[in-house]
C-alpha cells in the first residue's frame, strides 16, 4: 500500500500505544504484529480458515504463514463447538464424520499447543475465530495454548447466531472479556475484535454496523481489554462503505483514546459470485475498500466460497490477490469524515443514545435491544425487535426503509415506501454477486489489479 | 400477499438444525410461505432440537420446514429426524429438509437416501431444489398432521 498522503486518523496511532501503567506488560503476538504491519504501511491479510484435523490445520496455518502477503493466522472453530454442543463433536471424531472447523476445547490445550509448535515463533500470530454467545471454555483453552487474540460480542455473537437471551451472552460475555485480560498477570496485553460490524453478513445498513462494532469495542474496554479491533464487514456501494469506515475512525478516535485500536474489513459475507473472475473482482475491492478507508486488516474470502469450504491453496490465493491489489492501491487524502456523513451521524446518535440508557455498557445493550433503540434488520432472535427493514437503492446503496424504535432521522428524500418480498429479497441477497458477475464477464478479462501484478 | 388459495392455509415451521446459525434461508423461506398465503412460525438459526420438538408438540404444524447450509446438515438433520419421528404424535407430520448439506458439495446423493429412509418426506438440493420445494408445499392438504 502506498502512502502518498500521510493520514492521521484520531486516535489511530501508527504504532500501538505502550500498555498504560504496566510497564511489564507488552503487547501480544497478534496486536504487536498488526501495529508494526501499520507502521510499516503494510496491510495484513487472513484467511478465515478451520480445518477439522489437526494436520491438516497446522497446514492450513503454514501455508498462510508462508504466503506472499503480510498475514495473520486462523484457527476458526466447528459449529458444534461454537454451541457448545461437545458430545457431538466427540462422536462427529469417533465416527470420522468432518467437522466444518477445528473443534479446540475437545482436542486441549496440549494438542494445540503441538499443533502450533514452530508456527507462531518468529511473531506470526494466530486469531481464534468462532461465533458462540457462551465463550468462557473457549477462551480458557487458548490462553491456556497459548494464543492472545479472538473476536467476538455480546450482541454480535448472540443475536445472529444462537437463541441464547442476551441478558446471558452479555454475562458471559462479560466474564469472558475478564478472563482474557487475565493474560496481562503474564505479561501479555491479549487483543479482543469486536463482530459487531459483520452482523447478519449482509443487508444491515452502515451506520447500524458502525454503532455496534464501536458499542462492543466499549463493552469489551469496560471488562479490561486495551487492545481492540473493530470489524466492518463490506456492504453493497463502495462509496457507502468507505464512508462508513472514516465514520467508524472518527467515532473511535473521540470514544478510545487511551486504548491500542484498529479498523478490520471484511471481504463480502453474503451470497458470493459464482464466477472466479466475479469472486475476484469483489475481493479486490475490499481490499481497496481496506486500504483507502484506512483499515490495518482485511478478512479475505476464496473464490470457491460460493461453492464450497475452500482449500488451503485457494486461501493462499485469495490472500496474495488481495494483498496484491492492496500494494496498487492509495490511501485516501481524506482526514475524518466529509462534513456531512449521515452514516457518522446515525452512528453517533445510535452510539450516544445506548450510552444515556446505562452506564454499564452491558446493561445498556440490553436496555437498547429491549427497546428498539437498536433493532437489527431480519434479525430472528427473540430478543431483537425485528421491526427495522432495509432495501436497496437504484445505485445500490443500502439504506433504511424502516427504522422501528431507534432514534435515526429520517434522510431527506424521507423514508422508502415499499418492502422487500420474497423475490424482491432473493434480488436484494444476490445484487452484489450479480453485479461482480456482470461486470466481470463483461470486462472479458481480469480485473486491472491482477493483470498489473507481475513481478 | 397475494394467496393463490386461501382454503389450504398451511401453518408451517420453519427452522434450522441446531449447529447453523444462518438466517437469511430462513428469512426467506418464511417470506415465500407467507406470500403463497401460509401462516409461518420462524424458531429462527440455532434452535435446539428438544425446542423444535416442544414447539410441534404444542402447536402441531401442518408442515416442518427445515432448511440448512452450514455443511452440518446432515449430521445435525439424521438426529432431528430420529428424534421427531420417536414422538408417536409427530410421525404424521411432513417434515421437509433442503440446503447445503454436507462440506463437500458433491456427496448429496448418499445423504438424500439416507435422510428420507431417517424419516424425511423430502430432501431438497441446493440449486434448483427451491421450485420442486414450491410444488411439494403446493402439492399438501391443510391439516396433513
Amino acid at each position: 500500500m502506498r502512502c502518498t498522503v500521510t493520514v492521521t486518523e484520531p486516535g489511530s496511532a501508527p504504532v500501538a500505544a505502550p500498555p498504560p501503567s504496566a510497564p511489564s506488560v507488552r503487547y501480544g503476538a497478534f496486536a504487536n504484529f498488526i501495529s508494526m504491519a501499520r507502521a510499516a504501511g503494510e496491510l495484513v491479510v487472513q484467511p478465515r480458515m478451520g480445518m477439522c484435523d489437526p494436520k491438516q490445520m497446522r497446514a492450513g496455518l503454514l501455508a498462510t504463514k508462508l504466503a506472499r502477503a503480510t498475514t495473520v493466522g486462523t484457527i476458526t472453530l466447528d459449529s458444534f463447538t461454537r454451541t457448545g454442543d461437545l458430545a457431538a463433536v466427540r462422536s462427529a471424531l469417533r465416527d470420522g464424520v468432518d467437522l466444518n472447523g477445528y473443534p479446540i476445547v475437545t482436542y486441549g490445550p496440549e494438542r494445540t499447543r503441538e499443533m502450533l509448535r514452530g508456527i507462531c515463533e518468529e511473531g506470526f500470530p494466530v486469531q481464534i475465530r468462532h461465533g458462540s454467545p457462551a465463550p468462557k471454555d473457549i477462551v480458557a483453552t487458548l490462553m491456556r495454548a497459548g494464543i492472545d487474540a479472538t473476536e467476538g460480542g455480546p450482541v454480535s455473537y448472540c443475536l445472529p447466531y444462537s437463541r441464547t437471551p442476551l441478558r446471558e451472552s452479555v454475562l458471559n460475555w462479560a466474564r469472558s472479556a475478564e478472563m482474557l485480560s487475565e493474560f496481562r498477570g503474564v505479561g501479555v496485553e491479549p487483543h479482543l475484535e469486536t463482530f459487531g460490524g459483520c452482523m447478519l453478513g449482509q443487508l444491515c445498513p452502515p451506520s447500524l454496523l458502525v454503532a455496534l462494532s464501536v458499542l462492543e469495542g466499549m463493552f469489551f474496554h469496560q471488562h479490561g481489554l486495551r487492545s481492540i479491533s473493530l470489524s466492518y464487514a463490506q456492504q453493497t456501494h463502495a462509496g457507502q462503505d468507505q464512508e462508513a469506515l472514516l465514520a467508524m475512525h472518527r467515532l473511535a478516535g473521540e470514544l478510545f483514546t487511551d486504548i491500542d485500536w484498529h479498523v478490520v474489513v471484511y471481504t463480502y459475507m453474503g451470497v458470493y459470485p459464482n464466477t472466479e473472475r466475479g469472486a475476484l473482482r469483489l475481493l479486490g475491492e475490499a481490499a481497496e475498500l481496506a486500504v483507502r478507508g484506512g483499515a490495518a486488516r482485511l478478512i479475505v474470502k476464496t473464490a470457491a466460497e460460493a461453492h464450497r469450504i475452500p482449500t488451503i491453496a485457494e486461501n493462499v490465493q485469495a490472500l496474495e490477490y488481495a494483498a496484491n491489489v492492496a500494494t496498487g492501491t492509495e490511501r485516501s487524502d481524506i482526514i475524518g469524515t466529509p462534513p456531512e456523513s449521515e452514516i457518522y451521524r446515525q452512528a453517533s446518535d445510535l452510539v450516544h443514545a445506548v450510552r444515556e440508557l446505562h452506564a454499564d455498557i452491558g446493561v445498556a445493550l440490553r436496555m437498547a435491544f429491549d427497546r428498539g433503540y437498536l433493532d437489527v434488520p431480519y434479525c430472528l432472535h427473540p430478543d431483537n425487535a425485528g421491526r427495522a427493514r432495509t432495501k436497496l437503492t437504484e445505485d445500490g446503496r443500502l439504506v433504511w426503509s424502516r427504522v422501528g424504535a431507534m432514534p435515526i432521522k429520517p434522510p431527506r428524500s424521507g423514508w422508502a415506501t415499499t418492502e422487500l418480498g420474497s423475490a424482491e429479497l432473493l434480488a436484494a441477497l444476490s445484487y452484489v454477486a450479480r453485479r461482480c458477475d456482470e461486470e466481470a464477464a463483461q470486462l472479458g478479462t481480469l480485473p486491472a489489479a491482477e493483470r498489473g501484478q507481475v513481478e | 400477499m397475494n394467496s393463490t388459495n386461501s382454503t389450504r392455509v398451511l401453518r408451517v415451521l420453519v427452522t434450522t438444525v441446531a449447529s447453523d446459525s444462518h438466517s437469511w434461508n430462513l428469512v426467506y423461506l418464511q417470506l415465500m410461505l407467507e406470500e403463497m398465503g401460509h401462516i409461518v412460525d420462524n424458531l429462527g438459526p440455532c434452535a435446539p432440537v428438544d425446542e423444535m420438538i416442544a414447539r410441534c408438540l404444542e402447536s402441531r404444524p401442518d408442515l416442518v420446514v427445515v432448511s440448512s447450509v452450514n455443511g452440518h446438515g446432515y449430521a445435525d438433520g439424521m438426529r432431528l429426524i430420529s428424534t421427531l419421528r420417536s414422538h408417536r404424535d409427530l410421525r404424521g407430520i411432513p417434515v421437509v429438509i433442503g440446503g447445503k448439506l454436507g462440506i463437500h458439495g458433491t456427496e448429496n446423493q448418499d445423504h438424500t437416501d439416507r435422510l428420507l429412509l431417517a424419516g424425511f418426506d423430502a430432501v431438497f438440493s441446493d440449486g434448483g431444489g427451491l421450485r420442486s420445494f414450491e410444488s411439494f408445499v403446493r402439492q399438501l392438504p391443510a391439516g396433513a398432521a
